[in-house]
């Protein structure tokens, strides 16, 4: 069982100011520039800048990962329709720099920063987590991001942040799916603060190396290896503290399907079908359905998260 | 050229190819033909897209009756079997993909999904309910269960809405699709609605009209037209 993640006293987090400041160094944690763009011929699938990372083989499965084209071309991002292909056909309408992160609720540090502000100083490291979907299928994807909770830390949240809430970009121009109310929009996505501060929780940045594609939630976006994917909310603009559980997109829509926790449970079915297997996207014709895991595999190290209350209830 | 060497050779045919395209197209998918590509999840591209072929070409088989009728066609009725057909194919097809390329022959997982998913549930009642229609469908049959043969392929209504919910209810939440068929098999039932209740009417009025005797030597025409189904001569 690895150990809860312990608690940080104000007093070894470095001042904001300092964090935020224009005049910090890079510190290597976003490459940019033409030279970082490896010409398409040497790099065929994936695009964007390379990022400077380390590989934190401690937190990363043994699974081989998904390739790339399928990562960035079979996505549920409702914002850009609702079909598995139209997020990477349609996503280049979204600008992801300059992009600004509002923060608010219970914590000391509040307001609005540039998200490159924000990057200064976390260092980036890739890790391999299992991705699964509430639709029963799963991947393996070597994720490029720092703990959330290296971020949150900095924000100072108060004893009276028990959850943290986030939201998604809504600006129709740029998200041409949000003109359809299939969803209530924005879409708004949340943890308890424990599992938020859980060092399996993860802000991601990248993919396969480098600057994350569109449509897989650029230029920010969560996973949280032990839930199912919709949890993962993408192109965050708003982080907020609060006292109360936050009222999330999914949970919303369809609160019989859909719970605030959802973690990966093969004993819990979805209403209308079963979580007890998962079809491995990319994997050979007939051996690609596999039994799904408890917590998605990662039980040893979240399940006390969960300690004495009804998964059922709480699904 | 007559019409029956018409059809024999040319539009049965062109449409037996049009019926195949589908299939066609997703064979080159699945096996890499032509450069053609499913997309990261072929499986389920070939489910859904053999379920929704089905159901393109069931509402397509109840359009026949509405589309021969407005436009005085009624010799369109001969390609009528061969899309009542093509459904049962496309459904028996989608079905196996999902039990062997999805489920990948888990027979424990297949009888649990019947048993306690609404929407296989009704999606596997409507495979079964094709099973008689298909079999029925020879000319021997027709002839042999005569008036009850309308009867029982009046079943092909129950399908289709068993058909569109089973649609309807596996979508996660984008309903817009499932709601389009959902409205073209509600005009194409409404027709029929329609159309019986005036030929009802007009049954009636002209019992009315006819209750004094009529003049020796004239009929009345009879109740119903000749039955559409029972017409199908090919």
């Amino acid at each position: 069982m690895i150990t809860r993640v312990p608690r940080i006293a104000p007093s070894e987090i470095t001042p904001p100011e300092v964090y935020f400041s224009r005049r910090a160094l890079l510190a290597g944690a976003l490459a940019t520039g033409a030279s970082a763009l490896l010409p398409a011929a040497e790099a065929p699938q994936a695009q964007g800048a390379a990022l400077t990372y380390t590989a934190n083989p401690q937190y990363s499965v043994k699974d081989t990962p998904n390739k790339y084209e399928e990562i960035a071309g079979y996505n549920n991002f409702y914002e850009f329709g609702t079909d598995k292909d139209e997020p990477s056909r349609n996503a280049h309408t979204l600008k992801t720099r300059p992009w600004s992160v509002t923060v608010s609720g219970e914590a000391e540090v509040r307001g609005t920063f540039d998200l490159d502000d924000l990057l200064k100083g976390l260092a980036l490291e890739e890790r391999v987590y299992r991705f699964r979907c509430v639709e029963a299928w799963s991947m393996v994807v070597p994720w490029v991001g720092f703990p959330l909770s290296s971020l949150l830390a900095r924000f100072k949240p108060t004893s009276r942040a028990k959850y943290v809430g986030f939201t998604t970009l809504y600006d129709p121009r740029q998200m041409p799916g949000q003109r359809v109310a299939v969803l209530n929009w924005p879409y708004v996505e949340g943890l308890r603060i424990d599992e938020a501060m859980h060092p399996l929780t993860l802000m991601v940045v990248g993919l396969y190396g480098r600057v994350l594609p569109n449509q897989d939630g650029a230029p920010l976006r969560l996973i949280v290896p032990w839930k199912y994917g919709f949890k993962g909310i993408k192109s965050i603009v708003k982080i907020d503290f609060t006292s109360v559980q936050p009222r999330t997109a999914w949970n919303v829509a369809a609160p019989n399907e859909y719970g605030f926790y959802a973690n990966v449970n093969p004993q819990v079915d979805h209403p209308r079908w079963s979580q007890a297997t998962e079809r491995r996207i990319g994997a050979p014709f007939l051996a690609a359905r596999r039994p799904t895991l408890p917590f998605n595999g990662y039980a040893e190290q979240v399940a006390s998260l969960y300690q004495g209350m009804d998964l059922r209830r709480y699904f | 050229m007559t019409l029956t060497q018409r059809y024999r050779f040319i539009y049965k045919p062109l449409v037996f190819i049009a019926c195949l395209a589908p299939l066609a197209w997703l064979a080159s998918g699945a096996f890499g033909w032509f450069g053609v590509s499913l997309g990261p999840d072929p499986v389920k591209e070939l489910e859904h897209e053999c379920g929704k072929t089905a159901l393109n070409l069931l509402l397509l088989t109840l359009a026949v009756t509405p589309v021969r009728e407005l436009t005085s066609q009624p010799q369109l009725l001969r390609l009528r079997r061969m899309l009542g057909l093509f459904v049962f194919f496309y459904v028996v097809l989608h079905f196996t993909i999902y039990l062997v390329l999805d489920l990948e022959l888990n027979f424990a997982t297949l009888g649990a999904d019947i048993a306690k998913r609404p929407y296989i549930t009704i999606g596997f009642t409507a495979l079964l309910l094709l099973i008689p229609l298909a079999v029925t469908s020879t000319n021997r049959m027709m002839r042999r269960l005569g008036r009850r043969w309308q009867t029982l392929h009046r079943l092909v209504y129950v399908i289709a809405v068993l058909g569109v919910w089973h649609f309807y209810w596996q979508v996660k939440r984008d309903v817009r699709e499932p709601l389009l068929y959902a409205g073209i098999l509600a005009v194409l039932l409404g027709y029929r609605v329609v159309r019986a209740l005036a030929r009802r009417r007009a049954a009636a009025s002209r019992a009315v009209r006819l209750t004094p005797a009529p003049p020796a030597g004239v009929t009345s025409t009879p109740r119903s037209g000749p039955t559409l189904s029972q017409s199908a001569s090919d």
